[in-house]
C-alpha cells in the first residue's frame, strides 16, 4: 500500500494525536466486542479445558484432522488438475472459430457457472451411488470432484476467454500481419501471453476449489470438517473442534493467496501491465476472484 | 414422467426459491454495507481499523461458508443466545442473513477495493487540494467513482450470493437445495428431471444478473 | 464408558483402514496380521454414532460394533479379521448389493421397501423414536409436552416431522449432526432431541455427556434394527443363531449397558430383547 497516502495528508501533529485516539477507541471496541463474546462462551463452558486438550495430543491430529486434511486435500488437489483440463478445453473452445462449438461450449460453461456447487454435489452423489456401476463408498469422493470441477473449469474457462480478450489489439493484429491464420495468431502469440496474465486468478480459484470443498461433508465425505465434527459429537466439544477446522483452512487459503500476490508481482512486469493500470491508487492489491 | 410431474404436488418449489431469493436479497443489502464500510476503514489513516479491515477480510474470505453458518447457529444462537426476534424461524432466517452478510462482506471489500484502483491519483490529489479531508474524499470523491468501476466484481459477488444461499440449509432454513435433496431421496427414479428442474431454477436467476452487470458496468463505467 | 485402550493390534489394522479408506479402495489388506485363517469379513457401521456405531481414535466403539464383533466371532472371525467400513444411511443398499460389505449392523431398520433389495438377520434390538431432553427437565415426558418448546433434529430426518406433524407448534431446528443439537442443548437454546432412543442414549454416554441428560424412555414408534446381509447371502440362520447366544449369555445386555451408561436410559423391556425373525 505504497501510495495509499495520496488519500490524505501526512498527519501533523494535531491529525497524529487524533488518529492515536482513533486507534485507542477503535482498538477497544474490537476487544469489546471480543470481550463479550469470550465471556458468553466462557460462561457456557465453552473455554474449560477438557474441551481443548485434546487438540493437544497427537492421536487426535493423528486419527482426526490430519486424515481430515489429506482426504481435503486429496478432493481439492484432483480438483485443481481436472479443473484447468476442463478450463482450458472449453476456454479454447469459446474460441474456436468454428460457431457451433462456441456454442456448445458458451451454453456448458454459463450453465455450471450458474448453478450453485452444492446442488451439484448433492445430486451428483445420489446419481453416483444409484445409477453408475461406482462402488457407493466411492461415490462422495467423485461427486465432491467432479462438481468442483463443473463449476470451476468453468470459471477457469471464462478467464481464459477474458484473458485473450484482454490483450492489447495490436497483438493480434500483428500476427495477422505476419501471415499467422486467426486459430495460429490465437496459440502462438494470445494463449501463451493471456496464460501468463490469469495465473494470480487461477491461484486465487484454487482457495476457491480448497474451500468449497468443504461442502463435501453434507454428502458424507469424510474431509476436515466431517472429521472435525464427527470428533466433536464424541469429545462433547463441537464448537472448539469447528473453531480448529476453520483455523487450518484459513492458514492453507492465506497461504494460496499470499502465493498468488507474490505470483503476481513477480510475473507484474507481464501481467501487471495487462491487468493494472499503473497509477492505480493500491496498485498491489490483487483482485480477489469471487466464489 | 407424468409421476414427476404429480411431484410438484407435493412440494413448494416456488416457495423454497423464494426463500433463497430473500435471503440473496437482504444479504445483498447486508454486504454491501459492512463491505463498503470495511473498504473504507482499508484504505483510511488509522493503523487499527486498516489492521481490522485487513484481518477481517482474511479471515471470512478463507473460511468455508458452512462453517459460518454453522458456528452461527450452534455459537450466536446455541450459546451465546443471540435471539433477533421472537418468532422462531424468522430468527434463523436471520441468522442466516447475518452469516452470508459477514461473508460476502470480505468479498464486497475487495470488490470495491479494486475499484478503488480504477480511480486515478489524480482524483486523490485533486479531492485533498480543494481542502477535503480523508473522509469527505472518501465519500465524495473516491467512493462514487469507485462503485461505478466496481460493478462488474460486485456482480460476480452478488452472483456468488445468490448461489451461496443454498449453504443456509445449515442453519436450519427451508430452501432449493434442501428441498432437492429431500425430492430426490424421495424420488430417485427422477433424480435427474429433479436436478435439473432446480438448476434452471438458478440459471434463470442468475443469468440475467449477470447480463445486467455486465451492461451496467459499461454504461456507468467512468470514461478516461 | 468408552473404551480408550490401544492394542497394538487395532492400531495397526486401523491404520491400514484409514489408508484404504482414504484411497477409496477396497482391498482386503486392512485384516492386520491374523491369526490362522487368512480371511477376512467386511462389515458395515455407522462412523459417527458415539455409544452405537462410532469410529474414534481408529477404533470402532458403541453397541452395533460389540454385536457385530459377537456375531463375527460366531461365525468364525476374530477381531483382527474384521474389516470395518463406514456405511452412511444412504448407501447402506448399494453397498450390500454390490458385494462392497459382507453385514452391516448400522441402526438399520428392518422394512418392506429394504426388504425388496437386501435381506435382513435379526432384528438384534428394538428401538423406538424417543427425546433427550436436559437431565434436569421434568416437564417433557413425550411427544405431547413439546407444543412451543424448541425440538431438534437432523436436516430432512423424517421422526421430527412426524412429531410437528401432531404438535403443531413445536418449533424444529434442522441441524447436520444430532451432536450439534445436543451443542444446543447444552447451551440451553433447544428443548430436546428426537430420533431413536438408542443412538441418543448412545450420544449422551459419552464421557463429555455423561449425568447431563437423560432419555425420556417414551418410545412412540418401534424400529427393528436389523443385520443387513445381501439377498443371496447364506449366513442368515447362522446370524440369528449368534445373535440367540449373545443374548443368552448376557453379552448383548452387557453391550447394551457399556454404551449408555451415564444416560439415565434403559430399554423397553417389553420388546427387547427380540427374538430373530425367520429367515425368508
Amino acid at each position: 500500500m505504497s501510495n495509499q497516502a495520496v488519500l490524505f495528508d501526512v498527519p501533523g501533529p494535531k491529525a497524529k494525536r487524533r488518529i492515536l485516539v482513533f486507534n485507542v477507541l477503535g482498538g477497544l471496541f474490537v476487544l469489546g466486542i471480543l470481550a463479550v463474546a469470550v465471556n458468553g462462551l466462557a460462561e457456557k463452558d465453552q473455554f474449560e479445558a477438557a474441551k481443548w486438550t485434546p487438540f493437544l495430543e497427537w492421536s487426535t491430529w493423528q486419527f482426526t484432522l490430519l486424515p481430515g486434511l489429506l482426504a481435503t486435500l486429496q478432493a481439492a488437489g484432483v480438483a485443481v488438475l481436472t479443473s484447468i483440463a476442463f478450463g482450458l478445453l472449453f476456454g479454447f473452445g469459446r474460441l474456436s472459430g468454428v460457431a457451433p462449438l462456441r456454442w456448445v461450449c458458451d451454453v456448458v460453461v454459463e450453465f455450471f457457472r450458474a448453478v450453485p456447487v452444492l446442488l451439484m454435489m448433492i445430486f451428483l452423489y445420489q446419481f453416483f451411488a444409484k445409477s453408475t456401476p461406482m462402488e457407493a463408498s466411492n461415490a462422495p469422493f467423485a461427486a465432491v470432484v467432479v462438481a468442483l470441477t463443473l463449476y470451476n473449469g468453468s470459471v477457469i474457462a471464462e478467464l481464459v476467454r477474458s484473458g485473450v480478450f484482454g490483450l492489447p489489439k495490436g497483438q493480434r493484429e500483428a500476427g495477422l500481419a505476419i501471415g499467422l491464420t486467426p486459430a495460429q495468431s490465437l496459440r502462438s502469440i494470445e494463449i501463451p501471453q493471456a496464460l501468463v496474465a490469469m495465473l494470480p486468478a487461477l491461484l486465487g480459484q484454487f482457495v476457491v476449489i480448497l474451500k468449497d470443498s468443504a461442502l463435501g461433508y453434507i454428502i458424507g465425505y469424510t474431509d476436515l470438517l466431517a472429521n472435525a465434527q464427527r470428533f466433536g459429537a464424541g469429545a462433547g466439544n463441537m464448537l472448539p473442534s469447528l473453531l480448529v477446522a476453520a483455523a487450518i483452512f484459513i492458514l492453507i487459503n492465506m497461504l494460496l493467496t499470499f502465493t498468488a500476490q507474490r505470483l503476481s508481482r513477480l510475473l507484474g512486469a507481464r501481467a501487471g501491465k495487462l491487468l493494472q493500470r499503473e497509477d492505480a491508487i493500491d496498485p498491489e492489491g490483487v483482485e480477489a476472484p469471487v466464489k | 414422467m407424468g409421476g414427476f410431474f404429480a411431484l410438484f404436488e407435493g412440494y413448494d418449489v416456488v416457495a423454497a426459491f423464494w426463500m433463497n431469493i430473500q435471503l440473496a436479497f437482504w444479504a445483498a443489502i447486508g454486504s454491501l454495507v459492512l463491505g463498503t464500510v470495511l473498504a473504507v476503514m482499508r484504505i483510511s489513516p488509522i493503523a487499527s481499523l486498516r489492521w481490522f479491515g485487513t484481518a477481517y477480510v482474511n479471515i471470512f474470505r478463507n473460511t468455508p461458508l458452512t462453517i459460518i453458518m454453522v458456528f452461527s447457529v450452534l455459537g450466536l444462537w446455541g450459546q451465546l443466545q443471540v435471539n433477533f426476534v421472537n418468532d422462531f424461524d424468522l430468527n434463523f432466517f436471520m441468522l442466516a442473513i447475518l452469516s452470508l452478510s459477514l461473508y460476502h462482506a470480505a468479498f464486497v471489500c475487495e470488490a470495491i477495493r479494486s475499484g478503488v484502483n480504477t480511480v486515478p491519483l489524480g482524483q486523490a490529489e485533486a479531492a485533498r487540494s480543494i481542502g477535503l479531508s480523508f473522509l469527505p474524499a472518501a465519500w465524495l470523491i473516491i467512493l462514487p467513482q469507485a462503485f461505478r468501476g466496481a460493478i462488474a466484481p460486485l456482480g460476480n459477488v452478488l452472483i456468488a450470493l445468490v448461489k451461496n444461499t443454498t449453504v443456509a440449509a445449515a442453519a436450519s432454513v427451508a430452501e432449493a437445495s434442501g428441498l432437492m435433496k429431500t425430492m430426490i431421496e424421495f424420488r430417485p427414479d427422477v433424480m435427474t428431471q429433479i436436478f435439473l428442474t432446480f438448476a434452471i431454477g438458478f440459471v434463470v436467476i442468475v443469468i440475467p444478473i449477470g447480463l445486467l452487470t455486465t451492461w451496467a458496468s459499461k454504461k456507468l463505467a467512468v470514461a478516461r | 464408558m468408552r473404551k480408550t485402550r490401544y492394542a497394538a493390534v487395532a492400531f495397526a489394522a486401523a491404520a491400514a483402514l484409514t489408508m484404504s479408506a482414504c484411497g477409496g479402495d477396497s482391498g482386503t489388506d486392512a485384516g492386520g496380521e491374523d491369526t490362522g485363517s487368512s480371511d477376512t469379513i467386511t462389515i458395515g457401521i455407522k462412523f459417527d454414532q458415539p455409544g452405537v456405531g462410532f469410529m474414534e481414535n481408529n477404533e470402532p466403539s458403541g453397541f452395533d460394533v460389540d454385536v457385530a464383533k459377537y456375531v463375527a466371532n460366531e461365525l468364525g472371525y476374530s477381531e483382527d479379521q474384521i474389516e470395518w467400513k463406514e456405511t452412511p444411511s444412504a448407501q447402506r443398499e448399494n453397498v450390500l448389493e454390490n458385494g462392497e460389505v459382507d453385514m452391516i449392523f448400522a441402526s438399520y431398520s428392518i422394512t418392506d421397501e429394504r426388504k425388496q433389495r437386501v435381506a435382513f438377520a435379526g432384528p438384534y434390538f428394538i428401538a423406538g423414536q424417543d427425546l433427550l431432553v436436559n437431565a434436569d427437565n421434568n416437564d417433557i415426558n413425550g411427544p405431547e409436552d413439546l407444543n412451543g418448546k424448541v425440538l431438534c433434529s437432523v436436516t430432512g430426518s423424517t421422526s421430527a416431522q412426524k412429531i410437528a406433524d401432531t404438535q403443531p407448534d413445536v418449533n424444529l431446528l434442522e441441524q447436520g449432526g444430532y451432536a450439534n443439537c445436543v451443542t444446543a442443548m447444552q447451551g440451553g437454546q433447544v428443548d430436546a432431541v428426537t430420533t431413536d432412543d438408542i443412538i441418543l442414549a448412545g450420544l449422551a454416554s459419552t464421557d463429555a455427556n455423561s449425568g447431563k441428560f437423560k432419555v425420556v424412555g417414551n418410545t412412540f414408534t418401534e424400529e427393528q434394527y436389523g443385520v443387513g446381509i445381501s439377498q443371496d447371502s447364506d449366513q442368515c440362520e447362522a446370524i440369528n443363531t449368534a445373535i440367540r447366544t449373545m443374548v443368552e449369555d448376557g453379552s448383548w445386555e452387557e453391550a447394551i449397558m457399556a454404551n449408555t451408561e451415564g444416560a439415565d436410559y434403559s430399554y423397553n423391556d417389553e420388546l427387547n430383547p427380540p427374538e430373530p425373525a425367520a429367515c425368508a
